[in-house]
């Protein structure tokens, strides 16, 4: 138990323990950790920049829809209204042919009218004289009448 | 010891006592103890060896288990000395803490090691004097303490300057008052005398006391059979309790380096 000379030699062994462990054992480690520990920071980092990514993507996803949401809904009422238009126009129209149509028609009528009257007229003058001629055919020279005759034809 | 001897507990004790030792010149103090060194080294070599081993091939990525339990080591040291020591650690405090408490945890944990069979196997080698372990031997934690003591005295001489640290030596804790220089003086003068003491012989002891107690029990087997499974039992429950005790002296022992160490670092 008394004190040697392996008081020296056990603290010549630990100052060389100590020099190794400072020159070579803690540096590559502690450098190993650092770099980890930064990696591990970063992988965090782009994690947490990635969920506010989504979020905000998530967002904008949602305001797209709305957006798109809205304006097929304004479409869709455009639309209605211009096919009510469209009806409403074709109705107008369908009305205005019909209207022509009509006039047209009645024009029509009224000149078949008047042309059967004319005729009817006519024929009735040349029944009236036919018959005048007839009865005149005795007493009364039919061109010696003819001016009455055509005074009588107007009138009808 | 030769079979002729009786075996008295005495001799028994004396024998497990003894340090293998080589005269290397005249005198008491030319002497070395070679089973402390030989231990010592060998353990130093192996632990700081595979240390080495492991962190040259450490990887920044996904650790593997080898790589995990150093960094496991070296971070519990790390967070030590963090929480003691302000300034640059890893240039030299954080390692030479790690250093402290790998070797020493080794060297008293040669302790757990069954003197009697670590006897008939040094016996078989032909060593019939050989201590297991380096930190029961005084001159082991003398020399430890004393490296951490030059150190202390390098840092703060390197930190504050000779002037400085002379200033303090002087001033403090008192004041600066010449009337309390002496004061002052011994005061410090008491406390660097203490340190290393304290430092080296609370390991010492420790480890000493531990072998002793082993060896004491070890001595229930001459009582017969039954007294070799009371002895085997309470052997036991000393080692489980010695576990504690090894960690715990080789965590205080590295503590105490860094707290020297720091104390060194600063000025009151």
């Amino acid at each position: 138990m008394n004190i040697n000379l392996t008081l020296i030699s056990q603290a010549v062994a630990f100052a060389i323990f100590i020099w190794f462990t400072v020159k070579f054992v803690w540096p590559p480690l502690r450098t190993a950790i650092d770099n980890r520990q930064k990696t591990i920071a970063e992988g965090l980092a782009a994690a947490e920049r990635g969920k506010t990514d989504l979020e905000l993507a998530a967002r904008r996803s949602a305001d797209v829809l709305r957006e798109t949401k809205e304006k097929s809904t304004d479409i869709l009422a455009q639309a209605e209204r211009r096919a009510q238009q469209i009806i409403e126009d074709a109705k107008a129209a369908a009305r205005v042919e019909a209207d022509k149509v009509v006039v047209s028609a009645k024009a029509e009528i009224a000149q078949e009218v008047e042309r059967a009257k004319q005729g009817l007229r006519e024929r009735v003058a040349e029944l009236a004289m036919t018959g005048a001629e007839k009865i005149l055919r005795r007493e009364v020279n039919a061109t010696a009448h003819a001016d009455m005759l055509a005074a009588l034809k107007q009138e009808l | 010891m030769s079979a002729a001897e009786s075996l008295t507990p005495t001799s028994y004790i004396t024998h497990h006592l003894s340090f293998l030792q080589q005269p290397v010149a005249q005198g008491d103090f030319w002497t070395l103890n070679v089973d402390t060194i030989t231990v010592s080294v060998l353990l130093g070599v192996i632990a700081f060896g595979f240390l080495w081993w492991v962190v040259r091939g450490a990887t920044s990525g996904v650790p593997g288990r080898r790589q995990a339990f150093v960094e496991l080591a070296v971070e519990f040291v790390d967070d030590q000395v963090k929480g003691i020591f302000h300034g640059d650690r890893h240039a030299f405090v954080a390692p030479a803490a790690l250093t402290v408490f790998v070797w020493v945890l080794l060297m008293n944990a040669m302790d757990f090691l069954p003197v009697d069979w670590m006897a008939g196997l040094y016996a078989m080698l032909g060593l019939h004097k050989f201590r297991s372990v380096p930190t029961a031997d005084i001159n082991t934690t003398f020399a430890l303490a004393l490296a951490v003591w030059f150190l202390m005295l390098f840092y703060s001489v390197k930190v504050k300057g000779l002037g400085g640290w002379l200033h303090e030596m002087f001033c403090s804790p008192f004041g600066s008052h010449p009337l309390l220089w002496p004061a002052n003086f011994l005061l410090n003068v008491i406390e660097y005398v203490s340190k290393p003491l304290s430092h080296s012989l609370r390991l010492f002891g420790n480890m000493y006391a531990g072998e002793i107690i082993f060896l004491l029990l070890g001595m229930w087997a001459a009582t017969g059979l039954a007294g070799t499974v009371f002895g085997a039992i309470l052997g036991a429950g000393w080692a489980i309790f010695h576990i504690l005790i090894v960690v715990l002296q080789a965590f205080i022992f590295m503590m105490l380096t860094v707290v020297y160490l720091s104390m060194a670092h600063e000025s009151h």
